[in-house]
């Protein structure tokens, strides 16, 4: 495989990678890390499958793996830069904040299966594939994890609570 | 009956053919939390597509846009040190063309018109597919009567479509082909020569749309034929050199 073809899918991987990581820095490691990787391992890529889930599948390893390393140093954990600085008066980018701080209180893998269908537009079995986990996984992460952007964002209770029973 | 909630997050996704989605939205209509939430995910994937689909349109930052490139520049620097080679011995290949001109132009030739041949090939581009490499390659070393090897070119794009046998001169010849991603097509004529020959340099040569990079390693004499500009042909030439010299 060329390396032109991967090189085709970095629009889309920055994207899902800034959604994931949050600020556009750490996204474009994750994209770097994982074209790199994709480019030192294309021979393992089966010629006529979807090209695009194998580069989401690799990047989802990067991205477990530094959440791991993180996790192994916590100092680098919480990045105070992380959300950009946004005027108040800027009402759209205002919500464009709040979404990107709903996202980054969602547990990372909600938010990988949240964003993969809802932003990348992958099927749940393509999410399955690309994630490594069955597809009633897949499921679970997307009901939990819309349930949770929804209360976050909207600050009202996802499911109507408690139906007081008489 | 009541979908399921799987149904209306596919529902909210637009995953659910025509018949499915009729029977969620006549579920929706006297559903009113339901309706709500499902009208919610799709809020959600609105809201992330405007937040997120302008970095599809921002410039590729160039650290990123340099890795695939960075990958070629070794080819490129070992082909230079090759060229290098090449002008040092470069007198023994000159010294062979004046000596036996027919023999070797008359290989470059064969090899120029085997390509133009198979190479267009939709349906039986070869005899044996790479998915029988290994049966491949025995067949081949055993009716020209030398150990051959397929190199590996997949570091320059080019995948081993598979290989046939040919007459040639002096002999069978094998023919192994390669297609990039986009079904551009190599093929590397090897064949066994007659007589014994000095080993020579790259020699290059263009048989109409052909180029070929041709060269006598021991007994074996190589071409390697594409249409493609001489210099990444022999960026290409340079990587089979290698491998079968490791």
């Amino acid at each position: 495989m060329n390396p032109e073809r991967i090189a085709e899918h970095i629009p889309r991987l920055r994207r899902y990678a800034r959604a994931l990581a949050g600020d556009a820095h750490a996204a474009d490691d994750l994209v770097q890390d994982t074209v790199e990787r994709a480019i030192n391992k294309r021979h393992l890529w089966r010629p006529g499958s979807d090209l695009r889930a194998w580069l989401f599948a690799i990047m989802h390893n990067v991205f477990v793996n530094q959440l791991r390393s993180r996790q192994a140093h916590p100092e680098d954990a919480l990045d105070e830069d992380a959300l950009p600085a946004v005027a108040p008066t800027d009402g759209a980018r205002l919500e464009i904040r709040d979404l990107q701080t709903a996202l980054a209180l969602l547990p990372p893998e909600q938010r990988e299966v949240v964003l993969l269908v809802g932003l990348e537009q992958l099927t749940y079995a393509e999410a399955s594939h690309a994630l490594g986990i069955p597809i009633g996984t897949v499921m679970s992460r997307l009901f939990r994890g819309r349930e949770r952007l929804r209360l976050l964002v909207t600050g009202a209770p996802a499911v109507p609570a408690l139906k007081i029973v008489k | 009956m009541k979908p399921s909630d799987n149904e209306l997050h596919a529902y909210a996704d637009d995953h659910l053919d025509a018949e499915s989605r009729r029977v969620v939205e006549a579920h929706l209509a006297q559903a009113p939390e339901d309706a709500a939430r499902v009208a919610a995910y799709r809020e959600q994937n609105a809201a992330l597509h405007a937040a997120f689909d302008p970095v599809l349109d921002e410039p590729v930052p160039d650290r990123l846009r340099h890795i695939s490139a960075r990958r070629r520049a070794g080819p490129v620097a070992v082909a230079a040190g090759w060229l290098a080679l090449g002008a040092v011995i470069g007198w023994l290949a000159n010294a062979l063309l004046t000596d036996r001109p027919h023999a070797l132009m008359s290989f470059s030739r064969q090899a120029a018109l085997a390509h133009a041949v198979y190479s267009p090939e939709v349906r039986h581009p070869v005899e044996v597919g790479a998915a029988e490499q290994e049966h491949l390659v025995n067949w081949l070393s055993k009716r020209v009567g030398a150990k051959l090897r397929a190199p590996v070119l997949t570091a320059e794009g080019y995948e081993l479509v598979g290989g046939r046998l040919l007459p040639g001169e002096s002999g069978a010849v094998a023919q192994f082909m390669y297609q990039d991603s986009k079904g551009k097509r190599l093929t590397l004529y090897v064949s066994r020569l007659a007589g014994r020959q000095r080993d020579t340099a790259f020699v290059f040569s263009q048989e109409d749309k052909v180029s070929v990079f041709y060269w006598i390693d021991g007994a074996l004499g190589y071409a390697l034929s594409g249409e493609l500009p001489k210099a990444d042909l022999l960026n290409i030439a340079t990587t089979v050199y290698k491998q079968l010299n490791p």
